[in-house]
This record gives structure tokens, C-alpha cells and sequence, in this order.
């Protein structure tokens, strides 16, 4: 078949325009499937990384809304496997007014960077901020957005916690996913708050010794809290924030449905670009034919054609697709996991859906002019 | 002279199939965009159907949703006698204090628990909300650990319908009965009785929120004011139909990316329709030919081919409203700010149709200038001479 190679691209090039049109149309489009087919791996089919496998989200069975007592975290943290434990309470509240909207976490400041692992910050930094009772650190990706720097003041105003709550920021610390995020010490919390609604827990991050052992310590989590008064729900960090995703809506098949659809525009598209050329070339078929050209080697050639337009189409619009998907990744501000700049499985589907759609567009053209006989060929008139 | 439209139609019908596959291709991206439309509007028209706007919604100052407010029942004293308030049929003030939370539950399309509304009422908020009745069984009674589930729950969560019990707080709930709220936003809640619900929850004293009853807009509007310039109150009056109006900013950021994903499919098929059209001036060289010799325009070519090109559009911009005319009324949910689920139905009303047909047109007049232009300006010799 690589016989005719030179023989399918000068074709492709007779009529520029067109090949250059489909190909733009579909390079577009596949720039898109390739987003989607991005953000669908790194939601559901990647693995977590090696930090995230060891760690583990308790939260209360009912909600996340609902907290659970303090008292749990000794007694986790006695476990079988259980390295550490860490309390963690979403606070909420408001910088500014709702627009400037990015996560705060109370965490407890000791425990903090141990359990990230994969945060990193000067030490100096990491000290002030668990000396400071009103100390905050924050993300890379927040302090750029707000250019807050470091010894610079936030208030926020609570809602879940009534009251003003004013952070100095300690530190700034950098990860390896998106880090609008802020953490400052559930002690300081803990004393803006009336006596009875102080010792409780939002959610309890653990960290395992051994990933594999995640679905046991899970489930004897669970076990154990059984029977009492606030029955929790223990699950991986990746799942847990999966969890996030689906409350938006049904994020899985929003995507295949709109993948479906660009997949099926781009094979319209090719499928007529196809018809189009082949039909201008009905004579040129009979001419060959009649070279001694067999309706195999016209078949090859024609789907060789439309094969090669769209792997082309196809290729550009993954290297648009791994541009875009940054953008999206970052725009996503952490909800989504990190998409990766360039991801092997991604770029294999991408490429490989080119091809099947160029083979599957020119399927009946390519089969009509095989199987056409040369007098008919040549007589006709387009 | 114009050219006639005939003209125009005959030639899409003679290369029916090239006509049918680019109006298909620009049909699916029709579809995209309106099914992504039908969706927001769906939300909108529940949420802007849940809200009256001579009752009040009582929050915390800083608070954008029930589930982050709290109220205490000592405000509640303070704010019931509120002059403005309209009165019950037992003359109390129509005034319900009322507890929101939000629990865990299986449906049939996530079985892993989606977040759902539970609220805790006295019997005069039911009374307030008078547009939403029982459809079956009867409403919880006070002091009982019973609950009723609007009626998208119990169609939506298998463990929530009619007769079966529900885990919160500090035990099983017996589900007693459904109600009707239509559109409504309530639809996707869970009520129990203010009480037992606060007491299992051990909020007897911090509940969530108040919903007030004025006798007119007038009051209303004062009673906001009134209500939101209290210093000794501190609290943030709106009225509930706004309240339920802001919700529907949770539904922006799909609305973007539906937006963004329909202008980048566009641009694809436009180019699409732009190499349909292209083929067509190709191949009619000679008849443009003959219709300048037979003394037409140019500026009369280039309108047909521009013609040709949005019918074809159109038509691709019809064929995506039928794509997504099954879609109307099918139920759906999606998480709003009170971090839990509303259910809502896809909403394609004409107006959205309208605007996918725009789209279509603005895709095919995009797509079909070139080609129009290319045709216009053909040498008439050249042209005749055309194989």
C-alpha cells in the first residue's frame, strides 16, 4: 500500500482548499474530543498518584455537612495501618463578597505538610505558620490570582462559623495540582466558637502506611462507627474528591454525550469531503482501471486518502487539545484532578479515533469506485 | 434581479446527499448548543418557578444559602412581630422558622449517594407554601419522626419513596408521604417536622433559616428594608423569589462550557459547509456562466450562493431543534448552592429553538460568504468554459 503513498498525497493535494478545509474542520474538532477524551482520563480512568493512594477521607455518613465528634481521632489513628490522622473542617465564609470564591480549610498546622507530602514550603515558613494561632498559608495558584504575599492580612467573614476571622499569611506553598486553596489552624477556630459546638470534626484525612491495604482500613473505619451516633463513610482521597464532580451534575455523560456528537460531526464531515473528491474523479478511476489498476489497489488508495486527511486533521487537533487542556485544567481552579500536558493513552485514542473515522467516511465512496466498471467509468460526465 | 430562491432549493434537493451530510454535520452542533440551553433554562424555570415574591427568605448576614445560615430562636422572637407580617387563619404571624441540612442519598442514577435537601418546618410553613399539596399518603405530624419527600425524590431515590425509612440525625424516618410542588424547586426536598428534625440534628436552638409572609409587595419591599437595616438583628432579608432567581448562577459554568463547546464544534462545521459550498460554485461554473450571460449580477450570483448557503445552514439549524425535541421534559438534576441536588426537567421552549436556528444561519452565512464571493467574481468566459 506505501507503493501509492506518493500517489494518495498528491491527490490530497489536488484540491488544496478542500483537503486544507477538512482538514481545519476536523483538526478543530478532534482539538475538542481531545479535551473531553483528556478530562475524561484524568477523572476516571487515571490512578491516583502514589500520595494520594496513601491517603484516606472520613467524612459523616449523612453528609459532608454534618460533623462528627473530635474523639474519633485518637481512636483512628490506633488502627491497624493507620500512620496519622488529621482533622480537617471546611469553613467556607467569604473573602470579599462570593465572587472571590476559593476553598479554606481549619486543618491542624502540625500535621499539615506531613500528610501533603507533596507540598512543598521553605521551613522557615512552615514553623511561622504553626507557632501563629491567626496564621494561614496558601496556595501558589491563590496568591497569584489575589497577589497576596507573605506577612499580608485576609479577612474573611464566616458563615458556617459566625464571625470575623483575620489570617496573616505565614506561607506559600507549592503542589503539584491546582492550589487555590487556603489552610489555617483549627485551634484558632476552635476558640472563636461556643462551648457546645467546639470538638467536632468535619472530615478526618488518614494516611495509610500501604496503599493496598485502603480498602480494609476503610471498611473497619466504617465498622467501628457502626453502631454509634454519627456513622461515618470512609473513602480514597481520589474518590472523595470524584464525589465533588458528580454533585455538579451527571459530568460523565455530559462528556461521552458530547464526544458522541463531535465524533459523529467530524465523520459527516469526512465522509462528504470523500464523496465529494471521489465523485469529481469518477473518469480518472476508469483511466487507471483501464492501466491495469486493480479495484484493490483503487480501494487502498482512495481509503489511504481520506485516511491520511484525517490522521493529519487529527494529529494537529491533539497537539491544539493538550494546549487547551491546561487551560481548562487551571480555568477548573482544582475542582477537576490535574490533567496532564501529554498523556500517552490520551494521545493514542485521539489518533486512533482519526484514523478509524477516515476509514469509516470513505468506506462507500471508496467501495463505489472499486467496484465501478471502467465503460460506465469513463463515459461518465461530472 | 434576484435569482429565484427555486433555483437555489432545487440544486440542495438535486445533490441530496452532500446537502443532507453537511446539514447534518451542522445539526449535531445545533444540538449541542440547545441541549446544553434546554438544560439551563429547565433549572431556571424550576428555580424561578419556587420562589413568591410576597414571602421573605431570612439569612444570616453573609450568607448566600440556607444550608450556611443560622438562626437562633431568640432572633425568631424578634423578627415574628415584624409590622408588615401578614397573619394566619389562626392570627398568628405567618412566620416559619425552619432548619436546613443536607444528607446522603442513593439514586437510581448515581448510585454512590447524591446530596439532598432535608428541611425541618412547623405546620405553618406548609401553610405559607399553599401551591404545594399531598399527591399521596398525608403530611408528617409534629413530634413524629416521619417525613414527606417531594415528588422528583421519590421518583428519583429508590430508598425515599412511599413507605420506606430514611437515615439521618439519630435514627430511621418513616416516609409517610409525597408532595406536589409542580416546577417547583421544593420538589427535590425532604420535609420533617421543625422539632424532631432540629432535635435529631442537635440544633434545637441554631436552625437555619425563616420564611415570612407580607400582605403586599409595598410591605415586602419595606420589610426587607426594615428587616436588613436591623442592627440588633444583623440578618439579610431577600425576597424568596430572589432568593431562588440567585440560585441559578450554579448553573453558569455548565452554561460556559455548553457555550464554548458549541462555538468550537462551529467552527468546524462551518468550515464543513464552507467546502459543500465551494464544491457547488465548482461544479455550477458553467451555469454561473450563463446566468451572468442571461444578464444577471453579480451582486445577484453572489446573494443566491449566500442564499443556498444559510438555507442549507437553516435547514441543519432545523434538523438540530427536532435532534433535540425529545429531550424536552426528560428529568435531570444538578447541585445548586445549598449543596444539594435540585432535579429539574430539560426546558426546550421556542425561544431557545429560535436561537439555535440564528446560530445555524450565522454558521451558514459565515460558511457560505467565501464560496459566494468566489462564484461572483468567475470570469464569464472562463466559466462557459468550465468542464
Amino acid at each position: 500500500m506505501f507503493r501509492y503513498l506518493p500517489l494518495i498525497l498528491k491527490n490530497c493535494w489536488r484540491n488544496r482548499r478542500r483537503t486544507l478545509l477538512t482538514i481545519a474542520s476536523i483538526g478543530v474538532s478532534m482539538c475538542l474530543l481531545g479535551v473531553m477524551i483528556a478530562m475524561f482520563h484524568a477523572m476516571y480512568l487515571s490512578d491516583a498518584t502514589p500520595d494520594q493512594a496513601l491517603r484516606l477521607v472520613t467524612r459523616n455518613r449523612i453528609s459532608l455537612t454534618v460533623v462528627m465528634p473530635q474523639s474519633y481521632q485518637p481512636h483512628i489513628g490506633q488502627m491497624q495501618g493507620v500512620r496519622e490522622v488529621m482533622i480537617s473542617q471546611w469553613f467556607g465564609g467569604t473573602y470579599i463578597d462570593a465572587k472571590h470564591f476559593f476553598a479554606r480549610f481549619a486543618v491542624e498546622p502540625e500535621k499539615l505538610f506531613s500528610m501533603y507530602g507533596e507540598l512543598r514550603i521553605p521551613d522557615d515558613q512552615r514553623k511561622a505558620f504553626e507557632h501563629d494561632r491567626t496564621a494561614c498559608v496558601i496556595g501558589r495558584d491563590l496568591a497569584n490570582k489575589y497577589n497576596f504575599h507573605v506577612g499580608d492580612r485576609i479577612t474573611l467573614v464566616g458563615d458556617i462559623f459566625p464571625g470575623d476571622f483575620e489570617f496573616t499569611i505565614r506561607g506559600i506553598f507549592d503542589g503539584p495540582r491546582a492550589s487555590e486553596v487556603l489552610y489555617f489552624s483549627r485551634d484558632y477556630l476552635e476558640q472563636s466558637m461556643p462551648e457546645r459546638r467546639r470538638g467536632s470534626a468535619g472530615m478526618f484525612v488518614i494516611k495509610i502506611d500501604n496503599p493496598a491495604s485502603s480498602t480494609r482500613i476503610a471498611e473497619a473505619i466504617d465498622n467501628e462507627y457502626h453502631n454509634a451516633t454519627a456513622q461515618t463513610k470512609t473513602e480514597s482521597e481520589q474518590a472523595f474528591a470524584l464525589s465533588f464532580v458528580s454533585m455538579i451534575g451527571n459530568v460523565k455523560m455530559f462528556l461521552v454525550a458530547i464526544s458522541a456528537a463531535v465524533m459523529f460531526t467530524i465523520l459527516l464531515v469526512s465522509a462528504n469531503t470523500m464523496a465529494m473528491s471521489v465523485r469529481e474523479r469518477v473518469r480518472e478511476v476508469g483511466v487507471l482501471k483501464t492501466l491495469g489498476f486493480t479495484p484493490g489497489a483503487i480501494l487502498s488508495m482512495i481509503l489511504g486518502e481520506a485516511v491520511s486527511i484525517s490522521l493529519i486533521g487529527g494529529t494537529i487537533g491533539f497537539l491544539l487539545s493538550t494546549i487547551l487542556a491546561s487551560g481548562v485544567s487551571k480555568a477548573a481552579g482544582g475542582l477537576l484532578p490535574p490533567i496532564p500536558p501529554f498523556q500517552p493513552a490520551v494521545a493514542a485514542a485521539c489518533i486512533l479515533t482519526a484514523a478509524a473515522i477516515g476509514l469509516v467516511s470513505s468506506l462507500v465512496p471508496a467501495m463505489g469506485a472499486s467496484r465501478i466498471p471502467i465503460v460506465d467509468a469513463l463515459r461518465s460526465t461530472d | 434581479m434576484a435569482i429565484p430562491l427555486a433555483y437555489n432549493l432545487r440544486n440542495l434537493v438535486v445533490r441530496k446527499t452532500t446537502t443532507l451530510m453537511t446539514a447534518l454535520g451542522i445539526a449535531l452542533t445545533v444540538a449541542v448548543l440547545l441541549s446544553i440551553l434546554a438544560l439551563v433554562n429547565g433549572l431556571r424555570t424550576t428555580l424561578s418557578s419556587s420562589g413568591d415574591p410576597l414571602q421573605i427568605v431570612v439569612l444570616r448576614k453573609g450568607s448566600e444559602s440556607e444550608i450556611v445560615s443560622n438562626f437562633l430562636r431568640a432572633q425568631y422572637q424578634d423578627l415574628k412581630f415584624k409590622p408588615g407580617i401578614a397573619a394566619g387563619k389562626d392570627g398568628q404571624p405567618l412566620a416559619s422558622l425552619e432548619v436546613v441540612t443536607v444528607i446522603n442519598l442513593a439514586s437510581i442514577d448515581n448510585p454512590e449517594g447524591v446530596n439532598l435537601t432535608v428541611r425541618g418546618l412547623p405546620p405553618v410553613g406548609i401553610e405559607m407554601r399553599p401551591a404545594i399539596h399531598i399527591a399521596s399518603g398525608r403530611w408528617f405530624q409534629p413530634g413524629r419522626r416521619e417525613v414527606v419527600v417531594g415528588k422528583s425524590v421519590a421518583a428519583r431515590y429508590p430508598d425515599a419513596r412511599l413507605g420506606k425509612k430514611i437515615q439521618f440525625g439519630r435514627g430511621m424516618w418513616d416516609v409517610v408521604g409525597v408532595f406536589d410542588a409542580g416546577q417547583g424547586a421544593q420538589s427535590s426536598e425532604i420535609w420533617g417536622d421543625l422539632n424532631q428534625v432540629s432535635s435529631d440534628l442537635q440544633r434545637l436552638d441554631v436552625l437555619s433559616s425563616a420564611l415570612v409572609r407580607t400582605t403586599d409587595a409595598v410591605t415586602a419591599k419595606a420589610l426587607i428594608n426594615d428587616i436588613n437595616n436591623d442592627q440588633r438583628l444583623n440578618m439579610n432579608a431577600l425576597s424568596e423569589k430572589d432568593y431562588y432567581d440567585a440560585q441559578t448562577t450554579s448553573a453558569a459554568p455548565i452554561e460556559y462550557i455548553g457555550i464554548f463547546v458549541s462555538i468550537v464544534m462551529a467552527v468546524g462545521s462551518s468550515f464543513a459547509a464552507m467546502n459543500t459550498m465551494y464544491a457547488a460554485v465548482a461544479r455550477r461554473a458553467r451555469e454561473i456562466g450563463t446566468l451572468r450571460v442571461l444578464g444577471f449580477s453579480q451582486a445577484s450570483i453572489l446573494f443566491s450562493f449566500f442564499i443556498e448557503s444559510v438555507l442549507l445552514a437553516g435547514l441543519g439549524g432545523v434538523l438540530g431543534c427536532l435532534l433535540v425535541l425529545p429531550l424536552n421534559g426528560i428529568t435531570t438534576g444538578m447541585g445548586t448552592a445549598n449543596f444539594s441536588e435540585t432535579a429539574f426537567n430539560f426546558h426546550v421552549s421556542p425561544e431557545i429553538m429560535a436561537a439555535g436556528l440564528g446560530f445555524a444561519i450565522v454558521l451558514g452565512a459565515v460558511g457560505g460568504l467565501f464560496p459566494a464571493r468566489n462564484a461572483a467574481k468567475k470570469e464569464i468566459l472562463v466559466a462557459l468554459r468550465e468542464i
